[in-house]
């Protein structure tokens, strides 16, 4: 038996569970979940997603080789399940956060703190056993580290910036970084425990407030998600409209990046030009879909706002004029060797620790990770359109902004070739009621990487339970990583560079 | 009488310095909006902040001590009179005979000392980490400076202020070589002190970057309006030393007309004018560099600083 076909002939030898889709969820037995965990941490397959439910864990892997993705689920009869982030690092947040939420034990885990919970949770457990909070939880205790003439620096949660709440403790000797240790959390609203039982169209709205500035590829993930689930098929037309939506909010948000990683390095100068331009795109998403992040605009079944000719004005004239302006920004970027210096070389993050991590997005493909889930795995409309996906090896700072310009220019590339092939006919078609449960899974690529939304329908067709992965998951930890060895005023520009979202991830 | 009116014109001085340097912080921050497409606020706008935060309640931490509380009216005193000695619109003012470039050194380095101490006074990380930065730059520009004053000294005679400027606006200077090296050396030493781009970004958000600003971040109320006004008299004391030395033209002398005052008011804000123009625009044009390379920067203001020193005694056949 090859590598290639290891994961297919572990899902053929497991339970598969019949309704669900497009992908299979298998059930598997302790002895297959071990399989997996040592699979993963061989670099076999990639971890996609780790989550649970009361008496459930679920493993969302994905073969590189083949491209195959899978589901795997562990009943925990006992409540205990064998922990995956002791053989796969990657995992340990999102285990402790499984953890947090749900109230079922890893066994061994190297890490037994909580994650997201901080002990001021009106309840324990919100989707397992939901129980009032007992005694007060012990103080959160940082890693230990020795040395000598170490000293911390704790940052945040609340910044001088207005940013959102994150708490930074480093360790630094003089001004070289010796560890950073993230604590995150601050902004849990409990998405999770909103979604369970919501009808289809509110959880859409909730999976859309997930993280702001990604609300199209969470509406469009679990708008994907519901329609593979209830074997729906969205319209041509609302296709392209979503991947034109997509294409914007990419645009306007690497726009914004790419300023705002030059302002951190007080080159004020780009963050102006880059915001003008982020402006325009907001405004000509307005004007085309009456939302200027677009929110609420993918609904399951298709979209809620069709194009008009305006729209289409307003996004030619968008087009003319980031063709004109952007260019001159990428050569003031590249002339400009003040900031070139502080760029280049900064937060290196190790390639195979992105390959470990399964680290999507720029910072995955500014580091020699070619995953872009619009192309490996090409939902449509992306299967029809032509488009380059940029991957550099230097992996750092530098690298991260050059992927951020080409992938402007690939989104112009893009919303072109959508104007100009957009199919006509309606936006729109019902959800399909099978009248039994049904549950989908599905990966769309935004901005800053690959989002999962997994979704279970009730026979009714109200959503029982739903799982947002956020990009973040696999890339707060890399900044950990990024800022060994700088120094302690570099770290806001490596954390710009990364620009993760603490909403996503804290959910 | 006429000691009365020097004394009087030598009043005007220091009060003028006093309003000025809000106006002047005022202006560079509006010409920097301006450069960076926006509307910006008046220029008057520090005036503002300056009176809402005398206004405001001041929040001491638990841990400060007597230090705390005092280095701002310190630090303030100390930059008001290193501002008010140098000559702006006159020279040969009453002061001025007193204090020389090595006081006004000295000063500066006062208002340093104890702006570091306060910053390490409360305990807080940042406040350490903005002192130790402040002291490892301050280490490397004052030598710079005093390589400068060195040099001027070496070729007017004297390290006192009016003299130097009344020998700078003489036609025996000449164009020489150190000069030019002397007045790059001042103009880095002055981006460095007054932590501007590239050096230290004075408009910032980002609590790990700051220098000046980490160090004055547990100030409030009156307290924070003494240092932001010590900062401003601290950028108008180098505009100031720059116009004085390398631009001393259009200045009048002790006991000159009121009209003739007047006119040397007049060219001075113009001077300042185009100094704060020209600051915003090198702001703007360059990003700020690693903290580890402020060194170099500062290195290369000293190395200028002495070899403008050197080449003077090479040219003199020493």
């Amino acid at each position: 038996m090859t590598a290639t076909h290891a994961l297919q002939a572990l899902l053929e030898a497991s339970q598969s569970v019949t309704e669900h889709r497009p992908w299979p969820r298998v059930i598997v037995t302790p002895e297959t979940w071990n399989t997996l965990l040592e699979g993963l941490a061989s670099g076999a397959w990639t971890l996609l997603g780790l989550w649970g439910e009361p008496v459930m864990v679920h493993l969302a892997v994905r073969e590189a080789a083949s491209g195959t993705l899978a589901i795997a689920s562990l009943p925990c009869p006992t409540g205990q399940f064998p922990s995956v982030g002791r053989c796969h690092p990657p995992a340990q947040r999102l285990e402790r956060t499984l953890v947090d939420l749900t109230g079922l034990r890893p066994m061994d885990a190297v890490d037994a703190r909580p994650w997201l919970d901080h002990g001021r949770w009106p309840v324990r457990h919100p989707l397992g056993s939901a129980t009032a909070p007992g005694e007060s939880m012990p103080p959160y205790r940082f890693l230990p580290v020795e040395g000598e003439s170490l000293h911390q620096i704790p940052v945040g949660p609340v910044h001088a910036g207005i940013i959102e709440p994150g708490h930074f403790r480093f360790t630094a000797n003089g001004e070289a970084v010796v560890r950073l240790e993230e604590r995150l959390g601050y902004v849990h609203k409990g998405i999770e425990s909103l979604l369970n039982g919501a009808d289809v169209g509110r959880a859409a709205r909730l999976v859309g407030r997930v993280s702001g500035d990604s609300t199209v590829a969470y509406a469009w993930a679990f708008a994907r998600a519901v329609e593979a689930a209830t074997e729906t098929e969205a319209p041509e037309r609302a296709h392209w409209l979503r991947a034109l939506m997509a294409e914007l909010e990419r645009l306007a948000n690497h726009c914004g990046d790419f300023g705002a990683i030059c302002n951190d390095a007080a080159f004020a100068m780009m963050l102006a030009y880059c915001a003008v331009l982020r402006e325009r795109v907001l405004r000509a998403s307005a004007t085309c879909f009456g939302h200027r992040l677009m929110m609420d605009r993918i609904v399951p079944g298709g979209v809620a706002h069709d194009l008009s000719a305006d729209g289409i004005n307003a996004l030619r004239a968008l087009i003319a004029e980031f063709r004109h302006q952007f260019p001159a920004l990428i050569e003031l970027y590249d002339k400009t060797a003040s900031l070139q210096n502080r760029t280049e070389h900064t937060g290196f993050v190790k390639p195979a620790l992105i390959q470990q991590f399964g680290c999507g997005g720029y910072i995955g493909r500014a580091g020699g990770r070619a995953f872009d889930a619009r192309r490996a795995i090409a939902y449509p409309p992306y299967d029809e359109l032509l488009f380059d996906v940029p991957v550099l090896s230097e992996s750092d700072v530098n690298a991260r902004v050059w992927i951020r310009i080409r992938e402007v220019e690939q989104s112009l590339r893009l919303i072109e070739q959508i104007l100009e092939q957009l199919p006509v006919g309606p936006i729109g078609n019902a959800l399909r009621r099978p009248g039994n449960a049904r549950e989908g899974v599905a990966v769309v690529e935004g901005f800053r990487g690959d989002v999962l939304v997994w979704v279970r329908l009730t026979a009714a067709g109200a959503v029982e339970r739903c799982h947002p992965r956020d990009p973040s998951w696999f890339q707060w930890p890399l900044l950990e990583a990024a800022i060994e060895d700088n120094i302690v005023a570099d770290f806001p520009l490596c954390n710009k560079s990364f620009n993760c979202s603490y909403s996503g991830h804290d959910l | 009488m006429a000691l009365m009116a020097d004394y009087l014109v030598q009043g005007c001085q220091m009060a003028l310095m006093l309003l000025l340097a809000p106006l002047l912080t005022g202006w560079i921050r509006w010409v920097k909006a301006r450069l960076l497409r926006r509307r910006g606020p008046s220029i008057l706008q520090p005036y503002r902040d300056l009176l809402k935060l005398l206004r405001k309640e001041v929040v001491l931490a638990d841990s400060a001590s007597w230090l705390f509380r005092v280095a701002p009216y310190l630090i303030f005193s100390a930059l008001w009179v290193g501002a008010s000695l140098v000559p702006t619109f006159a020279s040969g003012l009453p002061f001025s005979w007193a204090a020389d470039l090595i006081a006004i050194v000295a000063l500066l380095g006062t208002a340093r000392f104890f702006l570091a101490l306060a910053g390490l006074d409360v305990g807080t990380s940042f406040g350490g980490i903005g002192s130790s930065r402040e002291m490892m730059i301050a280490s490397l520009a004052e030598p710079a400076m005093l390589m400068m004053v060195f040099t001027l000294s070496l070729l007017a005679g004297t390290t006192e202020l009016s003299s130097v400027a009344r020998f700078m606006s003489t036609a025996d200077v000449g164009l020489r070589v150190s000069l030019a090296l002397s007045l790059l050396a001042l103009i880095m030493v002055a981006i460095a002190e007054n932590a501007r781009i590239p050096v230290d970004n004075p408009a910032t958000h980002l609590e790990l970057t700051m220098v000046h600003e980490a160090m004055v971040l547990e100030y409030s109320g009156r307290h924070l309006a003494l240092i932001e006004l010590s900062s401003s008299l601290k950028l108008l004391l180098y505009f100031s030393l720059i116009g004085c030395i390398f631009a001393p033209w259009g200045m009048a002398t002790a006991g000159s007309t009121p009209g003739a005052y007047l006119y040397g008011t007049a060219i001075y804000m113009a001077k300042l004018a185009l100094g704060g123009f020209l600051l915003a625009l090198f702001e703007t044009s360059i990003a700020k560099m690693r903290v580890f390379r402020v060194d170099e920067f500062l290195g290369a203001a000293l190395m200028l600083g002495l070899l403008g020193a050197l080449l003077l005694f090479v040219s003199r056949g020493l």
